[in-house]
């Protein structure tokens, strides 16, 4: 059984209703200059649903409203010149960490922010990719690692055999070749700055198949798409970008390290 | 990069600011513009540098408190999945900030049914969500205009050349499609599309509950699921919430 609650633009009496009940949300950080920073506190899920309600609102007053024209524009069509792929996790969502605005980035996240080779058969990511890629003619694809990543600790942690009744382990096994190399390199290492270390060289392996869909190969190689990678330290709130130097020759060994070039980083 | 930082400082200087002289006023206003003159063409580069030292100055650097937290661990309420169209980021249309969702963007915004062998990704993600993080709602949102759901409801009837990886994941909505050319394979293609968007919402939180976290979860009364549909041609937002309801017994009487 469904019910259904419309917001729409001419209910002004359900827009006052809502901003006179403030329902008890805890409003942390108010800051008269962002009236959207706030998180709800509360574990009343009635109270939640009404918050999202007042957000969505806001939103269109402040925003839309504030640039109909633009967001008018938007709706017949997008043309992102980024296609970004991100963890899920709730602390780097893209639009937030690089500031993306509507019509701006084409955006997917999953766990661990993995992109899974062509040999691994259709999946959500890689729908996106041919998506973005053949449909909307992105010319930067974006993968942003993150640090405490919760799926990278369980790629660290897992044992060689995957546990098949776990869809972690399931996943987050594309990520077995970063695993190897950094038990390999970084075997002496603590176990947390292990999972820094794969974090980072996930992001590597994850641009390496990247370019196992011939589709993507061809755009970087005629140098009509560019493949970057980014990693977001939200412990030190630094940011550390570098682009894939497409070179022929490196991609031939199954092993082989990525050449990378523009390496930045900025704190 | 200096040029970012340095149109920011002077903005909130002149916000911060207020009893500086309308002259002084008027120079900072006049540096701010020229620093701001556009590029004649796109930098990806700068665009993300920008985004960065923009986020890092008006929120890590002023509630310094609230990131040392969410560096420790992260307790989102909500698992959400959207769309990967860059016109609807939840993080835009209902402000959600570091830290209060966990959020999935896929084509379409859809969930599969639970299925280990082809959709390890996503089970990945509710099952993290709901067993590690504990999340209580779980919110599927769709949206106008979505390419996906076109490709649902126009391929393959438009003879056109199939695709590897879109077809295959799109697919995952053929229920919705059904149900909606059954109610109205009459009307214009593009209503039929924004009916099937929400048709695929709510198919989508039907096959969420074939995941026995979530069965488990919603059965300890520990989860609420909720569909949206956000219309971005007249800016309007829909919520709805999934309800299970069960009825007292009735006593059938022997005879």
């Amino acid at each position: 059984m469904l019910s259904f609650w419309h917001i729409c633009s001419n209910c002004p009496g359900l827009t006052v209703k809502a901003s006179r009940e403030s329902l008890g949300i805890t409003e942390q950080h108010k800051n008269k200059n962002n009236k959207l920073e706030r998180v709800a506190e509360t574990d009343d899920r009635s109270e939640l649903f009404e918050d999202m309600k007042q957000r969505f609102l806001d939103f269109k007053k402040h925003k839309y409203m504030g640039n109909l024209e633009h967001y008018q524009n938007l709706a017949k069509g997008q043309a992102p010149k980024f296609m970004v792929i991100s963890c899920a996790d709730s602390r780097v969502c893209p639009s937030t960490i690089l500031g993306f605005q509507p019509g701006e980035a084409f955006i997917v996240r999953n766990v661990a922010n993995l992109v899974p080779p062509l040999e691994s058969g259709p999946s959500e990511t890689n729908a996106a990719l041919e998506f973005s890629v053949n449909f909307l003619k992105i010319e930067n694809i974006l993968v942003v690692g993150h640090s405490c990543c919760g799926g990278i600790r369980a790629l660290m942690g897992m044992d060689d055999e995957v546990d098949k009744s776990s869809f972690i382990q399931n996943w987050v096994v594309v990520g077995k070749d970063a695993r190897s190399w950094t038990k390999a390199a970084a075997s002496k290492l603590s176990f947390d700055q292990q999972c820094q270390h794969c974090e980072k060289e996930s992001i590597n392996r994850s641009l390496l198949n990247l370019l196992t869909y011939p589709w993507i190969e061809e755009k970087v190689k005629k140098g009509v798409l560019a493949v970057h990678g980014g990693y977001y330290d939200f412990v030190e709130c630094t940011f550390e970008k570098w682009t894939l130097d497409y070179k022929e020759d490196n991609l031939k060994e199954k092993h082989g390290r990525i050449s990378v070039k523009n390496h930045l980083f900025w704190c | 990069m200096a040029s970012q930082l340095a149109i920011q400082r002077l903005k909130n200087l002149l916000s911060e600011k207020e009893e500086l002289d309308n002259v002084v006023a008027a120079k900072i206003e006049k540096l701010t513009a020229e620093l701001q003159r556009p590029d004649d063409h796109f930098d990806p580069v700068q665009r993300i540098v920008d985004g960065f030292i923009n986020f890092r100055i008006n929120k890590f650097e002023k509630y310094p408190d609230y990131y040392n937290e969410l560096a420790k661990g992260q307790n989102p309420k909500f698992l959400v999945f959207a769309c990967s169209d860059s016109r609807v980021s939840p993080s835009h249309i209902l402000s959600f900030q570091p830290g209060e969702a966990f959020m999935v963007r896929n084509i379409a915004n859809m969930v599969p049914a639970f299925n280990q062998l082809k959709y390890a990704g996503v089970g990945a993600v509710i099952e993290y969500a709901i067993t590690v993080l504990g999340v209580t709602n779980i919110l599927v949102i769709g949206h106008s205009h979505c390419g996906g759901i076109k490709r649902l409801m126009t391929h393959p009837e438009d003879n056109s050349v199939p695709f590897d990886f879109i077809d295959e994941w799109v697919k995952i909505g053929l229920p919705a499609k059904a149900k909606v050319i059954a109610k109205e394979g009459d009307a214009d293609i593009e209503e039929q599309c924004e009916d099937c968007a929400r048709e695929a919402v709510n198919l989508s939180l039907v096959n969420l509950q074939s995941y026995p976290y979530v069965q488990k979860a919603l059965s300890d009364k520990n989860l609420a699921l909720r569909g949206g549909y956000y219309d971005f041609i007249h800016g309007v937002l829909e919520l709805w919430e999934v309800g299970s309801h069960i009825s007292p017994p009735i006593i059938v009487p022997t005879p």
